[in-house]
């Protein structure tokens, strides 16, 4: 067995994406997991300048930052391939890669929100559904069942792993984020998505995620 | 010749960046210069989602994003490989990759600051600051037996602070200040005199006044806007 460690949060979108390459490659690790308000001495070691989570240690050797963790694992198990193999593909799946991530201040805004500490003049639902628009018409458009074709790729793990914060957003601001009539096609995605065996059995309980994030979030306000 | 063009602005750090892994590849292109205040329709076509350059656009399809596009010329291209062969060393140079722009947003305020306002340049400076001193010591790629991130030869890394550095000196000389001070930065003083003088780099510098005077020109643009609203 490879000596593979993952430090992460079981409830981070961030630890998800990692939790599912390791998976859907059926490649055997240990999870660390680590106290959001008490990290691990091994972990500010390993990720010395954001100490954050995920960190993945590949014998003794961290590697930082979920998708480029993710693109890593794909690199040295080429099985079950996540990454685009065409050039062309690959610099378009980076893209919309790039593009989620960017996604993420709107999700923390929004989070943030109903929480109490918002301040922002419009609904911060909004400036999410801008970016789903731009998903839902520029990035989805003649793809099939996922962004990957047939079979999920790296873009469908970084946005299926924000679109489960959504749900938190929903339970925490009560209001319906993922609009079918204004998503249809993301909303059949993440519904294709959601359904492949090796998401579905990795995907944490709706209630206790979105419990765990709120609370995390009022004791982050309270002491701030 | 390879169907090439690249969409850019001659002063943008993105635009260097691909400029440069162009040449030092011998890659023949079509320089298509973009007006920032009048964007062509045909980069608004090709980058419709942030419609921003460079946009480099091969066979008729374009690549958005300058890391993205610099990665995507590797792979095509190897001569002169920028991407390290090795996945670990390319996972850690992806990563000082992904820093570098963090820099670029920490640095950008540097164009707009008042710097007759003290406070407010002291927070913009001490931002920076902070960043280039975790790249000073924190950085592992960055040590005093090696000239470039890349160790012998540069690579994405270089290629990818090289540019926000260059971007910061500019930012030094609008503002007559000095940031990337060599006492507090010695590695990275040291660094980027090795990487400005790399031929392909050197050659392909934009010249120092000019690059002063049309971030001038911008502040002045926008403060004109900012006036008029």
């Amino acid at each position: 067995m490879e000596d593979l460690k993952l430090h992460g949060f079981w409830f981070s979108p961030f630890t998800m994406r990692v939790v599912w390459t390791l998976k859907l490659k059926g490649i055997a690790y240990e999870n660390i997991e680590e106290d959001w308000v008490n990290k691990s001495p091994e972990l500010l070691e390993y990720n010395p300048v954001y100490k954050k989570a995920p960190v993945l240690v590949h014998y003794g050797k961290p590697i930082c930052e979920s998708m480029i963790i993710v693109e890593y694992i794909d690199e040295i198990w080429p099985h079950y391939s996540l990454v685009p193999r065409d050039p062309y593909e690959r610099a378009q799946a980076r893209f919309w890669v790039n593009y989620a991530d960017q996604m993420v201040p709107a999700l923390f805004a929004a989070l943030y929100f109903k929480c109490g500490a918002g301040e922002e003049k419009e609904n911060p639902t909004e400036k999410i559904w801008e970016h789903l628009k731009v998903i839902e018409d520029q990035c989805l458009g003649d793809k099939r069942k996922f962004f990957g074709g047939d079979t999920i790729n790296i873009v469908d793990i970084a946005f299926g792993s924000l679109f489960k914060v959504l749900y938190t957003i929903e339970d925490v601001n009560e209001v319906k984020v993922i609009e079918t009539e204004k998503f249809p096609l993301l909303h059949s995605w993440f519904n294709n998505f959601k359904n492949v065996t090796v998401i579905k059995e990795n995907f944490p309980d709706r209630e206790k995620m979105s419990a765990t994030i709120k609370s995390i979030i009022e004791k982050a306000l309270a002491s701030s | 010749m390879e169907d090439l063009k690249l969409h850019g602005f001659w002063y943008s750090p993105f635009t260097m960046r691909v400029v440069w892994t162009l040449k030092l590849k011998g890659l023949a292109y079509e320089n298509i210069e973009e007006d920032r205040y009048n964007k062509s329709p045909q980069l608004l076509e090709y980058n419709p989602v942030h419609k921003k350059t460079p946009v480099l656009v091969h066979g008729g399809k374009p690549i958005c994003e300058s890391m993205i596009i610099v990665q995507y010329i590797d792979e095509l291209w190897p001569q002169n490989p920028l991407v390290p062969h090795d996945p670990y060393d390319r996972a850690q140079a992806r990563f000082w990759v992904a820093y570098s722009e963090q820099l670029f947003s920490a640095v950008v305020p540097l164009i707009y600051v008042d710097i007759a306002d003290d406070e407010e340049k002291e927070k913009v400076i001490e931002k920076v600051q902070k960043l280039l001193k975790d790249i000073e010591d924190q950085c592992v790629l960055l040590d005093d037996e090696k000239k470039f991130f890349g160790g012998d030869n540069i690579n994405i890394v270089d290629i990818a602070f090289g540019s926000m550095i260059k971007f910061l000196v500019t930012m030094e000389d609008l503002n007559k200040l000095k940031v990337l001070e060599v006492e507090k930065f010695p590695r990275l003083h040291s660094w980027f005199d090795n990487f400005k003088n790399v031929s392909i780099i050197k050659e392909n510098l934009p010249n120092r006044e000019k690059m002063c005077a049309i971030m001038k020109y911008i502040r002045e643009r926008k403060r004109e806007l900012q006036s008029s609203n």
